[in-house]
């Protein structure tokens, strides 16, 4: 009888039927659009690296790159420009490494902030841990040279990416607190909340900028719309670590998030440890996006388009979900950076004002398609 | 009336075992000094009014939520138990559940399936038999949100089912199945096949604890019940014990008699003749 009913019902239209296994199974998907997405993400470096207001025959250096990391020392080769080699590996590459790990470290943490409260709209940027993580940074930038020189110089090139995280840590907790009453996550306190949050870290931020000199004011500003601009191998250096630590670990709490899919309860249910997932998922949400808002700003949207885009594709199953959005992410991120660089060269355009043009709307859209399941 | 603890114990590492458990919220006690045996091989079933604390007793013996007592399961202190252990012992259907993201039938009753259940194969066959089961085969491929609200159920009970497959594992206790209102948003024909399901589990010599809200199936399917009201434990005992009129009006504050039923032994529950409804 059942069969029959299944028959005669119109299939699902929330999946698209290309898209799904009729044993409802859709690992074999979201395999193959992951080694996929790993090929993209390296036809966008390298066209990241040959586009800009030089044009750079980037095939021809790939074997000089492996040379110099090999022994740096030695000379180039007769038909390798001097002045592309030092644009490319100065330039261009660490740009185009920091966009991967940044586009990685918005996405992922956005997907895992989904899978934690159990919406598709929480998002760090949304919910102002982003702006936790901005004033994080700039009262560094502002008062690291002042009250807080000790701690400063003790740091390092980690002291800013350091106080981001620390600032978005203690707005992600906070948010936690105030949004979840009796283990059930209320969407519309969340969001309420991390406005307020969001609204109170700017203006604190605004006080600081009647402290700061003049190339202080500049560095605040660049938090303002977030930018990959002047990013250089130090940038790297500092970000790396942090990032590809959480990149690395959050693996290894798919399993946990998939369970959530289902309400704490029920996750505990299945053997999932909810507590210990919670806190993990949070400071490395905390970290990653830190380090991302101390090395590029705050660069909106990403975090949200990104896991929505692969939900509607391979499905939530966050094990293949988390390691499909690193990638997605770095390469939506790079080639908005490329965008924002050549549109109005040779000036260029934050990138958050790219991704804002490009995500705003698709938030709305998000916010209009699933008005019913976020409970709004 | 038979008071389990006043019996020798009938083998404690087989049962469920709640002794003088209150469990409080806020300042408020929802469940107050109850205590009940449940034995693996049977259905329990858990009644009483709205408010009387049945599902916060079972969330209690689900280990959701802190209680004062004692609570064993195979013997084993509930609170000594992580979740992993715990989810291997028994399986828990919540009242009612929300999905946070479209996930395929199949992928919400793989979330079940434990993580020893290795090959694809295995877990998709696994999948299958229990869509069977709730009489949803061939449903695996369907969105979750594109269900009704008793496919869901079914679903869930097909999920749960997966995560405690074998009653009793080889050389193990007995699991245990948990289910809060299993068939409330269910038609008439899937509440009975629902606790023939949950009845054969128990027949296999796993053990159900159920709370209900339907009397009539409840007289049809438990055959031990456990009567709540206002928090406390009213009555226990084995079914033909509490389905007597003055038990079940005194425990619903409202006049019920019983008819017998259609094939004899198992009654009827039926408001009285000249009750009012006021």
């Amino acid at each position: 009888m059942d069969t029959a009913t299944s028959r005669r019902q119109e299939p699902s239209v929330r999946i698209p039927k290309v898209l799904r296994a009729p044993d409802g199974n859709r690992e074999t998907l979201a395999r193959s659009v992951i080694c996929l997405l790993t090929l993209v993400t390296l036809l966008a470096a390298l066209a990241s690296l040959a586009i800009g207001p030089i044009a750079i025959p980037v095939l021809k250096l790939l074997p000089q790159m492996a040379t110099q990391l090999v022994s740096p020392g030695d000379a180039l080769p007769q038909d390798v420009s001097m002045r592309d080699w030092i644009v490319v590996k100065d330039i261009r590459l660490p740009r185009v490494i920091l966009g991967l790990l940044v586009g990685a470290a918005l996405a992922v943490s956005g997907a895992v902030m989904q899978g934690l409260f159990r919406n598709p709209l929480a998002d760090p940027g949304i919910i102002g841990v982003s702006a936790g993580a901005g004033l994080g940074a700039s009262m560094f930038i502002v008062l690291g040279g002042g009250v807080l020189a000790p701690v400063a110089s003790l740091l390092g090139i980690y002291a800013v990416p350091l106080a981001a995280f620390g600032g978005g840590l203690v707005t992600t907790l906070l948010l936690y607190r105030i949004g979840t009453r009796g283990g059930v996550t209320s969407v519309a306190t969340l969001l309420l909340a991390g406005i307020a949050l969001g609204a109170l870290s700017g203006a604190v931020t605004g006080v600081l900028v009647y402290v700061a000199d003049d190339q202080q004011l500049r560095d605040l500003q660049f938090w303002g719309l977030g930018s990959l601009a002047g990013s250089n191998w130090e940038k790297v250096a500092s970000a790396a670590p942090i990032i590809g630590t959480m990149l690395v670990l959050v693996p290894f709490l798919a399993r946990g998030l998939n369970g959530l899919t289902l309400g704490e309860a029920a996750a505990g249910h299945i053997g999932i440890r909810v507590q210990r997932l919670k806190s993990i998922s949070i400071l490395l949400v905390a970290a990653a996006t830190g380090a991302a808002v101390a090395v590029s700003g705050g660069i909106g949207f990403v975090g949200i388009v990104v896991p929505h885009l692969l939900r509607l594709t391979i499905g939530p199953d966050h094990r293949y979900l988390l390691p499909a959005a690193a990638l997605l992410g770095g390469v939506m991120l790079i080639a908005a950076d490329t965008l924002s660089r050549t549109i109005v060269a040779p000036a260029e355009m934050p990138i958050g004002i790219v991704t804002a043009f490009a995500g705003a709307p698709f938030f709305l859209w998000i916010l209009l398609r699933k008005r019913g399941l976020t409970g709004l | 009336m038979i008071d389990p603890f006043r019996q020798p114990s009938q083998g404690r590492d087989t049962a469920l075992a709640v002794e003088n458990v209150t469990v409080s919220i806020g300042r408020v006690a929802i469940v107050r000094d109850v205590s009940f045996h449940a034995h693996a091989g049977q259905v329990l079933a858990i009644i009483g009014p709205s408010g009387s604390g049945k599902t916060t007793l079972m969330k209690a013996i689900s280990g959701d939520i802190a209680h004062d007592g004692r609570i064993f399961l195979n013997g084993a202190d509930l609170r000594g138990l992580g979740p992993e252990p715990l989810a291997d012992m028994r399986g828990v259907l919540p009242q009612s559940s929300q999905i946070a993201f479209p996930l395929t039938v199949a992928e919400v009753i793989g979330l079940g399936v434990p993580g020893h259940v290795a090959t694809r194969n295995a877990r998709a066959a696994r999948i299958s038999d229990a869509l069977e089961k709730v009489g949803l085969g061939g449903f695996e491929g369907r969105s979750w949100p594109d269900l009704s609200g008793g496919e869901q159920q079914r679903v869930q009970l097909a999920r749960v089912l997966c995560q405690v497959w074998e009653p009793v594992p080889e050389g193990a206790s007995p699991r245990w199945l948990f289910l809060d209102e299993p068939v409330s948003s269910l038609d008439i024909k899937h509440q009975y096949q629902i606790m023939a399901l949950a009845a054969d589990y128990a027949a296999r010599g796993g053990g159900v604890v159920a709370v209900m809200h339907d009397l009539n199936l409840t007289a049809a399917f438990a055959d031990t019940v456990l009567v709540m009201k206002q928090g406390r434990r009213l009555a226990f005992g084995a079914g033909e014990e509490i389905f007597r009129p003055e038990l079940l009006s005194r425990a619903y504050d409202f006049p019920l008699r019983l008819v017998p039923g259609a094939a004899g032994d198992r009654p009827v529950i039926v408001p009285s003749a000249g009750a009012s409804f006021s």
